[in-house]
């Protein structure tokens, strides 16, 4: 039974960041979506210390509010004082993830936060934590409730906001003439992903977000030319990673969010060497280097 | 020579733009007739592209407004339709030629609601006049530059809007694809349409448009194309770049416009 909460659990925060990495990578911002995972935590920690209590709900409020305050600076260093914008990302997140670190440190007998939790989190203790009602029945994990409603809300979020999300993600300048507004969808994708990372990393870890926010949407993008494809894709990559990482980390007794970013990986290479179209190993069109 | 309309379909009142509180235009002030394509013309960073962005509103204006169909814009952006430049998108996007066109209907339907048949039959029937049905399920990046131009004017006439504002649509296309593009916009504007483009070939400037902008960061000229393009307004907007000026010179006798002083 833990085998599948784990299993569960990865797969639930694979499909919610491989769907909204999809719109990363394609948006050139997966490093954002690293930036966001990072700089949530000092959010996390003021929600705490302000409700005193671990509840999904004021932690996933605070983190969302970070992680958009995040992109507005990333935004604003990188507009208005001219600074380059990768620049602008790294100072940005190690900047608000130290104050996050300070706060932890200074807070430390207050907060029930621990820094390796933060960054790679325990998979293999989400089943522990279960919720069990007055009546002493088990419903599963807790974490598995809330990423299950995290994951709902994002498939919603893209199934609604479908055409929008396409067409600012591809043309911005041409959404904006017809009326559509680029920041509504910009700034509600980056809430999408502050939300996410935040109802994932308890569990799985800032590094396996970001694995899984880049790694399953590229390998995706390396396998098909169609942006719905790829987004389905992406989430099979996701699982797939999961499962097959939590055996691997079965077989060699070690690290399961470490074995699952590492499949992430190794999917990747595959699709670099084996896509029928992009691959390296069978390729219908010359392989030319990106020119910018 | 600035030439103002009766009842306009844009007017532009005292326009300045800025980048990075550098002024790249200057106070323009002018009007555009209805039914007729208007070619904005200058040379190289004389805000051409700055302009059409500024009149749709892409750009924030630091002084001046723009009225559209005597409207602030945000009224009437359903009636707006707008081509940018092709180097200005990734066309290794992972969409086919008919997703692209088929954007051309995302603006009138609004949040939450798919597009219908009868948006998709009017993609296939904008890719129709283009003439690349052919190519409708062909992954954009395998596309020539001429036929990626095809494929945003597609989605421009997908939309069917009354006035179209063009970022350099002939800029790197085929003789075929230039030849296509006129016709249609010909056919646009016989059927009411404004259509309004950025231009930088003077050579064809004179046969393609029938109201001109001359611009150079300040608007230097703004009227009917047989009056705008005299060798000394064109010397006023291309400053001193002589070879320029002769081979311009040159082209206005062989076309048998008198190079008149006005």
């Amino acid at each position: 039974m833990n085998a599948f909460w784990i299993i569960l659990t990865g797969s639930l925060v694979a499909t919610c960041c491989s769907l909204l990495g999809c719109y990363l990578i394609l948006r050139r911002m997966a490093m954002v979506g690293d930036a966001i995972s990072h700089a949530v935590l000092p959010g996390i920690v003021i929600a705490f210390l302000l409700t005193g209590s671990r509840d999904s709900v004021p932690m996933l409020i605070g983190a969302g509010l970070l992680g958009v305050l995040t992109t507005f600076l990333i935004e604003f260093f990188h507009r208005y004082a001219r600074v380059q914008a990768d620049a602008s990302i790294g100072v940005t997140f190690t900047w608000l993830f130290a104050i996050g670190i300070i706060l932890i440190s200074v807070y430390a007998g207050q907060v029930d936060l621990d820094q390796d939790c933060v960054l790679y989190g325990e998979i293999a203790y989400v089943p522990l934590d279960l919720w069990i009602t007055e009546e002493g029945l088990s419903l599963g994990p807790r974490t598995v409730w809330t990423l299950a409603v995290v994951t709902l809300l994002i498939i919603l979020y893209i199934v609604l906001g479908y055409k929008e999300l396409f067409l600012t993600t591809f043309d911005p300048a041409y959404a904006a003439a017809i009326g559509i507004s680029t920041s509504v969808w910009y700034y509600s994708l980056m809430t999408a992903v502050s939300i996410t990372t935040v109802a994932s990393f308890e569990s799985v870890g800032a590094i396996l977000v970001v694995a899984f926010l880049v790694a399953p949407a590229a390998t995706a993008y390396l396998l098909t030319d169609n942006f719905k494809t790829m987004l389905l894709l992406s989430v099979l990559a996701g699982i797939l990673a999961s499962v097959a990482g939590y055996y691997l980390a079965v077989w060699i007794d070690g690290s399961i969010a470490g074995a699952i970013a590492t499949v992430t990986g190794i999917e990747f290479m595959l699709a670099f060497l084996f896509s029928p179209s992009r691959g390296i190993l069978i390729r219908k069109k010359q392989l030319q280097p990106v020119q910018h | 020579m600035i030439i103002q309309v009766e009842n306009p379909v844009v007017e532009v009142h005292d326009l300045t733009v800025s980048y990075d509180r550098k002024p790249v235009l200057w106070g323009i002030d002018l009007t555009l007739p209805a039914g007729s394509l208007v070619g904005v013309i200058g040379p190289n960073g004389a805000g051409k592209s700055t302009l059409i962005k500024a009149m749709m509103d892409l750009l924030p204006a630091g002084s001046g407004y723009v009225r559209i169909f005597d409207k602030p814009i945000a009224e009437v952006r359903n009636r707006i339709s707008y081509v940018p430049q092709r180097e200005s998108v990734d066309w290794d996007f992972p969409a086919s030629v008919f997703d692209v066109v088929l954007m051309g209907s995302y603006g009138k339907l609004g949040l939450f609601k798919r597009p219908r048949q009868a948006d998709k039959d009017a993609a296939m029937e904008a890719l129709q006049k283009v003439g690349m049905q052919g190519f409708a399920n062909r992954q954009i990046s395998q596309l020539s530059g001429g036929q990626q131009q095809r494929v945003f004017l597609a989605r421009a006439l997908a939309q069917n809007a009354d006035i179209y504002f063009m970022d350099e649509p002939f800029a790197g296309v085929d003789i075929a694809t230039e030849t296509a593009i006129i016709e249609l916009l010909r056919t646009m504007r016989e059927q009411g349409k404004t259509v309004i483009v950025v231009h930088h070939d003077l050579q064809s400037a004179t046969e393609y448009f029938d109201w001109v902008v001359l611009l150079n960061m300040r608007l230097v000229a703004s009227g009917p194309a047989e009056q705008v393009l005299t060798q000394h307004l064109l010397e006023q907007t291309y400053g001193g770049k002589l070879t320029v000026l002769t081979k311009v010179g040159e082209l206005l006798r062989k076309q048998e416009f008198p190079a008149r002083e006005s």
